[in-house]
């Protein structure tokens, strides 16, 4: 890869995040402006008090003053404190995180193997009865609302059939250790991570079976038909790699939105995630752990799309340059 | 033209002739998809629906008070066609009344994201330059954003209510509208008509309105129709996540209600299902509609 290809990407992801902390600290402000009084509204404290307040929380001195307080408190790593349990931000989403990673990115996986592989036999086959079928439940599955399809798994699996449990990390006081606690955990996780992969297979196989259409025509492969290659190999050598171009950075941008969907299914599988946390600050409202997990989000967005604009310049000489 | 056709004499006439011939064609090959005419039908079948709402249902049935004397949880089919929540208000009447939201939301924020991103697309593409590198910037800080996350911020700070839920939306979906638009203006402005008119004399602003617009309307009316069903599902999540205008009743406001009072555990499923299917429908109505649209207007595509 050319070396301004890679320093234009990541001063682009560097510009994007600075816009995010930017929005993230004025936003909250514009609306709260005087966080220490909505936050201890209706509460007796003397003015001293508030004004010792308003400087553990860096409210003193003028809006830009703050502003360079917050984002030196950020770059040491301090996120402020929760409204709700009074701990600090990072400790609560750093406990929340592992969950929703588990989730997330075996959901993730899922979704991709499955999507691409339909949107491969349906882009090679085109209107057979593959294609028509496998397109119609793609169109299907994107309709589906996760979070209602979540609530149908639910009340069929665990609460008519109940051969799940119907949420949770783990089995309530379990005592089980190593690989009979894993198995527990895995039996929790395995409905909430198929409603999730389900809800994003159907974009993996749309886009797949259109980028399989645009390859087909392709001169290369009329080259590798006339070599007398065996169709399967056409497919897999010469179709294939090609095609799964657009996939690739479709899953960045799509991980954004799964990160979204597992908010709302997290919790209706009361999953300890970073989608339940995000719920319950929304309820409180707790300013500081949205503002918290807002900013998460939007980096774990911006890295991942760094990190596939990267690999796309590796995988696509075109785009990368040699 | 055919050769029986008469002849014409008038500008205007020739492109009235035209636009007929343009529009019969469009008819033409959207009939030939039947995916796209049912969904057609099924969205008119739901817009009567949402219009007719105040004088189909009776409003008393949606306030919890002038439920009390209801039985709660009745199951579908006796005295309530579609049973009863934990409240005892009817589903059905629920579901009637609260497609007016999920529609209104639907369309409402589609208006204002096309708007933004008509308006940055082809600002962006016709001046070009330094105006195009700051908005493409923008557009691209706000692309990768996570959607939901922001909106969520976005509605918890502004407050419930119906009006910040369409702001929301369209505040945190124009990008991709904004870059779509943005690439045809780029194609249609080195066209030889623009050449040919700015030669003759004519201002930005008519070669934009006269030249530019008619020649991207079409794919923003097909972008438009496919983020419909983007800003239904969202309004849903928002709803269902209790940043919904609590005044009003909507399918996603159903389903948080029918979630929080444990319709699950109790097997309501007549609670949460119809909403849920209210929601399939229309955003794969829409989906199919959109997707016939934009396969007729863009010609890229017209192969698939």
């Amino acid at each position: 890869m050319r070396p301004r290809f890679v320093v234009g990407k990541v001063l682009g992801a560097l510009s994007t995040l600075a816009f995010v902390v930017v929005v993230n600290f004025f936003l909250f402000r514009v609306v709260n402006d005087d966080p220490v009084e909505s936050m201890f509204r209706g509460r007796n404290l003397s003015i001293e008090q508030k004004d010792r307040l308003r400087q553990q929380f860096n409210l003193d001195g003028t809006r830009f003053e703050q502003f360079a307080a917050y984002v030196r408190e950020l770059l040491s790593g301090n996120l402020g404190v929760s409204l709700q349990s009074r701990r600090p931000v990072t400790t609560e989403i750093g406990e929340a995180i592992w969950p929703t990673i588990a989730l997330v990115g075996t959901a993730t996986t899922l979704s991709m193997i499955i999507g691409i592989s339909i949107g491969i036999r349906a882009g090679w086959r085109r209107r057979s009865r593959f294609d028509v079928g496998s397109t119609t439940f793609s169109m299907f599955t994107y309709s589906v609302p996760d979070f209602w399809l979540a609530m149908l798994v639910l009340g069929l699996f665990s609460v008519q059939l109940g051969v799940f449990p119907t949420g949770g990390l783990q089995d309530a006081g379990t005592t089980a250790t190593g690989i009979s606690l894993l198995l527990d955990q895995l039996h929790h996780m395995a409905l909430p991570c198929l409603v999730l992969a389900i809800a994003y297979l159907g974009e993996y196989a749309i886009v797949m079976r259109s980028s399989m259409l645009d390859t087909v025509r392709e001169d290369y492969l009329q080259l590798a038909r006339a070599k007398g290659l065996r169709d399967v190999d056409v497919r897999r050598r010469h179709a294939v790699p090609n095609a799964v171009l657009p996939v690739v950075s479709l899953s960045a941008l799509n991980f954004g939105f799964v990160l979204s969907g597992a908010i709302a299914v997290e919790s209706i599988f009361s999953w300890p995630g970073l989608g339940q946390a995000t719920l319950q600050a929304i309820r409180g409202p707790d300013f500081p752990m949205l503002q918290g997990l807002f900013l998460l989000f939007s980096a774990a967005v911006i890295v991942a799309n760094l990190a596939v604009d990267l690999l796309y310049g590796v995988l696509d000489p075109r785009v990368g340059g040699r | 033209m055919a050769p029986d056709s008469p002849v014409i004499v008038s500008a205007a006439a020739l492109v009235r002739s035209r636009r007929r011939a343009a529009f019969a064609d469009f008819v033409r090959r959207f009939r030939r998809d039947r995916l796209a005419v049912t969904g057609l039908v099924v969205l008119v079948g739901f817009g009567l629906m949402a219009l007719l709402a105040p004088w189909v249902v009776d409003q008393d049935g949606l306030s919890a008070v002038a439920s009390l004397d209801n039985p709660t949880w009745a199951g579908p089919g006796g005295e309530f066609l579609m049973g009863t929540d934990h409240l005892g208000r009817s589903v059905a009447a629920q579901f009637v009344q609260g497609s007016r939201v999920s529609l209104f939301v639907g369309l409402m924020s589609t208006v204002l994201t096309i708007a933004i991103g008509s308006v940055v697309g082809i600002v962006a593409g016709f001046f070009g330059r330094w105006t195009d590198s700051v908005l493409m910037r923008l557009t691209d800080w706000f692309l990768v954003i996570p959607f939901l996350p922001l909106a969520i911020v976005l509605a918890s700070v502004l407050g419930r209510g119906i009006w910040n839920i369409i702001f929301v939306i369209a505040i945190t979906s124009w990008p991709s509208t904004a870059r779509l638009v943005r690439s045809q203006v780029l194609t249609v402005k080195e066209r030889l008509y623009v050449d040919r008119a700015r030669a003759l004399g004519a201002t930005q602003v008519h070669v934009i309105r006269r030249h530019v617009l008619p020649n991207v309307a079409p794919l923003i009316l097909a972008s438009a129709t496919l983020a419909v069903p983007i800003s239904i599902l969202t309004e849903t999540t928002l709803a269902f996540l209790g940043l919904g205008d609590p005044t009003q009743a909507s399918w996603g406001k159903t389903l948080e209600e029918a979630f929080q009072a444990g319709a699950i555990s109790r097997g309501a499923w007549w609670y949460y299902l119809p909403a849920g299917l209210g929601i399939v429908a229309v955003v794969l109505a829409f989906t199919l509609f959109g997707r016939a649209l934009e396969e007729i207007l863009d010609p890229r595509l017209r192969d698939r």
